[in-house]
This record gives structure tokens, sequence and C-alpha cells, in this order.
């Protein structure tokens, strides 16, 4: 069986002097690093490596549900969070694998690469001494093509490298094979190039915007802000984005049919320009992205307090995840019932409304959730508040929630509860009133940059086009040897020569035997017309 | 539309059903003859391939001294049964994904059921292409009516439901560039399952293990073969599977702003890849045996199993399109 080898021998033979054994367990380890068993192990460990980032859940991609495991494995969680369960991708370990899995990958393709390179420029190979014990084989008597430069030229058409020494032509094909293979892990290289890229340049803030409001690229105006370690907050682009309408349609089953969200973009240019996006599409500005992310409505609760003087206020209740767009939150009045005589806010009489927010409300109790996702019979279900709210602890607290110890230490007593429907009033005990006046849609959206896409895209198409031809190319070489007939008499290239032929694929292709075939057909035909079964 | 459907879904597991009985009646009946000689210009021989566990001929040439006698006619006669049985399937089956399309108005992949019942008919069509390229492999048959008889069942009676539209984030023309591509190359690499187990077991056999699993190769084609058919529907689906997880990640980009966040469906994915590229690797380096190879490619499919019913039915995640409570 003939192998033949790829690489010009390993220098690892001839025992010349013997190197330093610092040196030589470097260079070991090097070797032992590089090898294909080593890639594979690697590859092995990443695969098993990603396994508990699936099954745990991930700070980046929901922080609630590691809040929740937190609550629910008290004792598990910490042990879990300190070795990194919760960042699995950005965990030490995980981050060492793959820094090995690309080392290893560089220190293979490197001289891979210096290794093809010279082959593609070198010559194909001198022909085997017994062409014959070849996988492929074959004798042409009395071919047409005798004269080495005929075969060479029938080669040639055929896109055979073709090599031409005395009475033998070698030919070789498929490097492509090689070159699509190192183009393929180069670019593995690249696109883990664009993903550093992105998270050292690149940003991203979330928040949440009610129609009508507007809010400006600043740091500080994002509820959710992480910047890559090279961004500062200065250098966000600045523009600024008003929410103008936003439109839901849902299939009569409740399913959602389209989002559509229309905003008037301020790019400080000097004028402004509208625009609108939606799911799938989201507004690129040159800078940045502006993605949506999701959707709500905010009620407008009117509070008149006991001295008369009203607040007006639109806070977006948070949706509960229920299709139906059930939503909850808390509308606070902390200025509410100052004594005009006085002007001092009374810490004791602050007002909040907490409660749910069903866009399409029962027709009868319980009020607990919406029965479909538009405003078909809109209400609140509120209980109120009064007491004091908490705000001045100094304990940042959400605003979509209240301050439960407040709550239970009885500084914030409830003072009763009621549903009401646009336009309806609340009256309380103390003669003050609420009034549900309607709503306005929010959405939530994503502001993002992120510099090493293009990288990560343009690497991505290197990386298809390197697999398919590594994959589907197929190295292989041919040679055709001209001897005399009777061995005893003349030049090869008189009437009476013999053609033995041999061939080759250093790869598996099962159709090589045909192709070898309608070579050999070719050289026996004609050597200058094109003929064989193509 | 939907009803009819949801019938000719019935008829088409009847199919496979009564195709898998044909098959198994060929088998037991065991015309040995059908069993390929190794082609006389074998070339594994010639590459870094050699070295691998793969034996060298097999027996078939003695078993084909045998007379034909009717056994064997029969056998034969049931094998072209069970294939011709096989189409009827598929024109069923594929019948089935046209009618549930026109009657959601759009492509049958927006749920897990649709998803199983295409991936699955994928695999069947591969199926009768390589027969018609490779008909000596005929008695695979056996294997893959099996697969297709419990996937569809398990999708009829775990994954059904009704048809409904796309939600939003799904209308987007990457969503058939994606969903394509990846039902695809789940469906061929289902396929080459097929011959990857049924080279392990006449890998063993080969080599002389006559235990349970390994009797049951008797009558399969040989090892080689079988190998090469696994590794060829692995190098095709590869690339299809890794062109589908990029346009994913480009489709990510435009829904939700980042083209790869790790959400468990990407991470499955990513795991799936990772284990066929180690397919791909250990097949290439000579000092892996072909059936530690093989056993990775199947480790492979089984993380694409995970991805499908495991992802869906165990985490929740932004791909939760399932259709399942
Ligand atoms: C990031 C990790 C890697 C991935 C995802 C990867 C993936 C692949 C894939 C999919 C193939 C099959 C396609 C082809 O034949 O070109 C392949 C082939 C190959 N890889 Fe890698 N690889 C990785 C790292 C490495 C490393 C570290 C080495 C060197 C030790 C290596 C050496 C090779 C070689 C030599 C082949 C060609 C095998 C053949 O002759 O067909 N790869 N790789």
């Amino acid at each position: 069986m003939t192998t033949v080898d790829d690489r010009p021998a390993a220098p690892a033979g001839a025992p010349r002097r013997r190197p330093h054994p610092v040196l030589g367990l470097l260079r070991n380890s090097w070797r032992q690093l590089t090898s294909m068993r080593t890639a594979l192990v690697l590859l092995f460990l990443l695969a098993v490596a990603a396994i508990p980032g699936s099954v745990l859940p991930q700070r980046g991609v929901n922080p609630e549900q590691v809040d929740r495991y937190f609550r629910d494995h008290p004792d598990l969680a910490p042990q879990l969070d300190r070795i990194g369960g919760f960042e699995v991708f950005g965990s030490v370990w995980f981050s060492a694998i793959y820094l090995l899995l690309f080392t290893s990958l560089v220190g293979c393709i490197l001289p891979r690469m210096r290794d093809h390179l010279r082959a593609l420029r070198s010559r194909p190979p001198v022909a085997p001494k017994r062409l014959e014990r070849l996988p492929q084989h074959a004798v042409l008597e009395a071919p047409a093509a005798t004269d080495p430069a005929a075969i060479a030229a029938v080669l040639r058409r055929r896109r055979w490298r073709v090599e031409v020494r005395g009475n033998e032509v070698s030919a070789e094909k498929g490097y492509l094979k090689e070159t699509g293979n190192l183009l393929f892990h180069t670019s593995l290289v690249a696109v883990l190039l664009g993903v550093a890229l992105g998270s050292w340049y690149g940003w991203h803030g979330n928040r949440l915007l009610v129609a009508g409001e507007e809010f400006c690229n600043t740091r500080q105006q994002y509820a959710e802000a992480s910047l890559g370690p090279r961004v500062d907050s200065n250098d966000l682009p600045r523009f600024c984005l008003t929410l103008d309408d936003f439109d839901a349609r849902f299939f009569p089953s409740g399913q959602p049919e389209s989002y559509r969200a229309t905003v008037t973009v301020d790019e400080l240019t000097g004028s402004t320009r509208p625009a609108a996006f939606s799911v799938n599409s989201p507004l690129r500005l040159g800078s940045a992205n502006v993605y949506l992310l999701g959707h709500g409505y905010a009620p407008i609760l009117k509070y008149t307090d006991r001295y008369g003087r009203s607040q007006t206020s639109a806070v977006p209740f948070l949706t509960t995840g229920d299709a139906n767009l059930t939503s909850e939150g808390v509308a606070a009045f902390p200025d509410a019932n100052v004594d005009p005589a006085t002007g001092k806010r009374d810490s004791t009489q602050q007002v909040a409304f907490e409660g749910l927010y069903l866009p399409t409300a029962p027709e009868a109790p319980p009020f607990v959730s919406s029965r479909f996702p538009t405003e078909r019979n809109p209400a609140v279900v509120l209980v109120a508040y009064r007491g004091n709210l908490g705000l001045d602890a100094g304990i940042p607290g959400s605003i979509y929630q209240l301050d439960q110890r407040q709550v239970s230490n009885g500084k914030l007593r409830q003072i009763g509860d009621k549903k009401l429907g646009v336009g309806e009033k609340w009256t309380l005990d103390d003669g003050s009133t609420l009034e549900f006046l309607g709503t306005k849609p929010y959405i939530t959206l994503s502001v993002r940059h992120d510099p090493g896409q293009t990288l990560m895209l343009g690497a991505c198409v290197v990386l298809l086009a390197g697999l398919m031809a590594s994959l589907f190319a197929r190295r292989r070489r041919v040679w055709f040897r001209v001897v005399p007939a009777d061995p005893g008499s003349g030049s090869p290239t008189s009437g009476s020569s013999l053609v033995r032929a041999g061939g080759l694929s250093r790869t598996e292709h099962p159709g090589f035997a045909d192709e070898f075939a309608q070579l050999v057909a070719a050289v026996r035909g004609d050597g200058r017309t094109r003929e064989g079964v193509e | 539309m939907a009803e009819l459907s949801d019938q000719l879904v019935t008829f088409a597991i009847l199919a496979y059903l009564v195709a898998m009985i044909s098959h198994a009646v060929e088998y037991a009946l065991g015309n040995t003859r059908a069993v390929p000689a190794a082609p006389a210009r074998e070339l594994v021989g010639a590459g870094v391939g050699a070295v691998g566990g793969v034996v060298k001929a097999p027996a078939a040439p003695v078993a084909a001294a045998t007379p034909p006698g009717r056994s064997a006619r029969q056998a034969r006669l049931a094998g072209l049964a069970a294939v011709g049985l096989t189409v009827l399937a598929a024109a069923l089956h594929l019948g089935a994904l046209v009618t549930r399309g026109i009657a959601a108005e759009r492509m049958p992949w927006g749920n897990m059921y649709e998803y199983v019942l295409t991936v699955t008919w994928i695999g069947t069509a591969a199926w009768l292409a390589v027969l018609v390229k490779r008909p000596s492999l005929r008695r695979l048959g056996l294997f893959l009516t099996l697969v297709m008889v419990l996937l569809l069942a398990f999708a009829e009676l775990k994954l059904y439901v009704e048809v409904v539209p796309l939600m939003p984030a799904l209308q987007s023309y990457w969503f058939i560039i994606h969903v394509s591509t990846i039902v695809v190359a789940s469906g061929i690499f289902l396929l080459g399952v097929v011959p990857a187990v049924a080279f392990l077991m006449r890998n063993g056999y080969e080599q002389g293990r006559r235990s349970f699993p390994y009797t049951l190769a008797r009558r399969l084609p040989a090892a080689a073969g079988l190998e090469r058919l696994t590794f060829a529907l692995h190098a095709f689906s590869f690339p299809l599977f890794t062109f589908a997880v990029i346009a994913g990640a480009i489709w990510a980009e435009a829904a939700w702003g980042r083209a790869w966040g790790w959400d468990p469906k990407e991470t499955w994915a990513f795991i799936s890849w990772v284990v066929y590229a180690g397919y791909l690797h250990a097949r290439a380096t000579p000092s892996v045996k072909r059936n530690v190879a093989t056993w990775i490619a199947v480790l492979g499919f089984l993380t694409m199993l995970m991805n499908l019913f495991g992802v869906n039915f165990f985490f929740t995640g932004l791909h939760s399109y399932a259709g399942v409570e």
C-alpha cells in the first residue's frame, strides 16, 4: 500500500546535538499542544463546558432567573456563583479551554501555512518507481500521445499542475483542499477577534420609553447600560429619540401579529427626522442600532389630594409575562398632601397606588388577569396606601414596586382597594380622589453598538467558503511514464512506446477511479482534442 | 386543509410501519446475496484513512455461493416492496407538509410539531436519494423506517398543535433561510445516524463479536461502505448546518440586537457544532479509530436531539416557539 508523505519529514529524526532539557520539554509540550489529538480533546472539553451554560440561568441572558435561582437554592447558588456557574461563557475555565484551543489552532495552522505555501510553489513530485503499485494504474499501448509534452498538454487542459521530467510527467490537482482548510481555521481566529473587538469597543444600553417621551443617548438615561473596557461614557454618539407612537396588532386569538414603533430621531445635526422600527427591523443609526424588545401600557392616573391639588402620572406598568399583557406597577405620589399653609412635606401623608392594569378586564370578578392584549375594556385594579413611602431613606428602590419594609413595619398603611375603568373616579377616606384617565403605550428598547460584527460576518463568509473547499476538494496525483515498448530499442518517443500511468487520491475520493480512467482515455485517444466521457 | 394534513400524517406513519415490516421480512428471510461484495476497486487503502478500525473485506462472496432459493426471491421481493412503501410514505408525508403549509399560509416550520415533520421528511427524501445511487444499501431501510415511525408517532402524540400564524419575531425572510437550512441539515444528520449505528454494529460483527446487538448486523452491508456513507452524509450537512447557524446569528442580530447571546438553544447549537467538528477531526486523525470517530457522530446527533426536545421542554429561552406547554 502506498502512502505519500504530506509534509517534509518532521525535523524530529536525526539525533543531532542534545537540546537543553527545559527547551526540550517546552518543545515537547508545544508539539503535544498542537497535535490533532489535543485539538480533539479540547474541542470535546469545550462542548462539555458549554453545557452548564444552558442548564443554569446566565446573568447575561436572564438576570431575573439568576435571582430566582438564588432565592430557590440559597445554599447552592453562592457556591455555583463562585465557580462562575452563572457566567459560564466568561468564566476562567471556559476561557482557559478556548484560549488553549485557539493557541493550539494557531500553532497548528502556522506551520501548515508555511508548508502549504512551499507546496504551492514546488513542483509535482517525481513518479514512484513502480506505477503499477499505485491504487490506480494502467498501461497504454500505442497511445496517441506518446510524447511527454503532448501528455502534459492533455493534463494542463484539465487544469492539472504538470511537471515534465525527461520521459516522465507528474501532475497534481486539488491544492484548494488545503487552502480551504487553512482559510477555514484562520477565519475561526478572525471570528474570535471579532468577538473580542466587540466586547472591548462595543456598548449597549436598555431602557423603557413611554409614548411622548424623549431620551438622549447618555449613560445616565439608561436603566441598564454596559460599556466595553475601551469605551468611555463620553464616547457615546449623540442622538435623541422621541417615541411618537406605538402600534401593536393581534390576531383574534390574541397572538401578536405585528409591532411598530414610530419615533422622531434627532441626531443633533440641526434637523430631526421621522423613523420607524419593529421586531426584525431595527432602527439603524450610523453610530448605533436601536432594537425593539418589548412593549406595554402606562396608565395615566390623576390624584387630587385633600387640599385639592392634582398631580398626574403616567407610570409604566410592567407586563407579568402572560400573553394578554396583564401588567403590574405602582403610582407613587410622594408630594401629596403638602399643607399649603406650611408648604412642608408630611412624610406620613404620602400616597401610592399599587396593583394591576388589565387591557381587557373580565366582565366579572376576579379582576386578576387580562383577557386580551389590546384595550377592549381597560381597567386598573389598585390598592391605595398612605404613610411613609420610604423614599427618603436613601435606599434605592424600584420605581415599579412599593418598599415592602415600610408596609411591614407599619409606616405605610393600606387604605382600600378598587377597580377603575377609564374616566372613573375613586374617592378615598380623606376626600382625596384618584381618577384613571387612560393609558399611553411604552416600549422597551435596546441601543447597541458592536464594532466587531463586520469582521465576524466577513470571517463567517470566508469560514464557509473555506470549509466547503476543504471538505469537497480532493488532492490527487497522477504520473505518466513513457517507456520503449521493446526495452531493447530506440528512443522513448519512437512509434513503439508504451505509456505507464498511475495515480492516487490523497484523500478519500470514490470518484477518482473514474476520473483516472477518463484521463487515461484522453491520453490514449488524441492528445490534441477534448474527449472522454465528460 | 388542516384535517387533511393530520390524516395524511397518520397514513404516512402507517406506510412507514408497513415498509418497516416489509424490510424486517426481507431481513428475516435473509437473502445474503443482497450484501454487496466490496467493489474491487476499493480505494480506502490509498489515503490516510487506512489505519482506522475498519476491517478489510466482507464475507460476502462466500454467501453469494449459496444458490438463490425461493426464500431469497421472496426476500428480494419484500425488500423491493419495502422501498416502494417508503416512497409511498414519503409522498404522503410530503402531502401532509404541503397541506399543513397551505392551511397555515406559511412555511410549515412554525413550531416543534411541524419542525419534526419536516426534518423527518428530509431524512426520508435524502435516504431515497442515497438509495438511487447505492441500491445495495437497501437493508438500512429497516433502521430508517424504524426511526421514522418512532419520531413521527412521538410528534403526533406529544407535539401536536393546531395550525396558528407566526409570531412577529418569526416574520422575517431570515426565518425561511435559517430554518430551511437547519431543517435540511438536521434531516441529513438524522439520516447519517442510520449508517453510523449500522456501522458500529457491523464493525463489531466483522471483528468477531457475536453478542446481542452485533448479531443483528449479520446481514448488513460491509462496514467500510457504511462508514464512508456516514462520513459523506456528515460532510454534506456540516457546512449546511454551519451556514444555518450563521444565518441564525444574522437574524438574531436583527431581531434581538445581538448575534450570539448564549440562549440555551444557541448554546446547544454551539455544542452540536463543536461535536461534529470533533467528528470530522477524529476521522481525519489516523490514530483515532473509525469506530471512535463514528461514536462522536452519534453523540453529535444526540446533542441535536437534546437541542430539539430537551431545550424546548426543559429550558426557557428566546427561542420559545415550540408551541408546547
Ligand atoms: C477552534 C477549533 C477548531 C475547529 C472548530 C475546527 C474545525 C475543523 C473542521 C470542521 C474540520 C473539517 C473540515 C476540513 O476538513 O477542513 C477541520 C479539519 C482539520 N483541522 Fe480543525 N478545527 C479546530 C482546531 C484545529 C486545531 C487546533 C488543529 C491542529 C492541531 C486542527 C487541524 C485540522 C486539520 C489538520 C484538519 C484537516 C483534516 C483533514 O485532513 O481532512 N484544527 N477542523
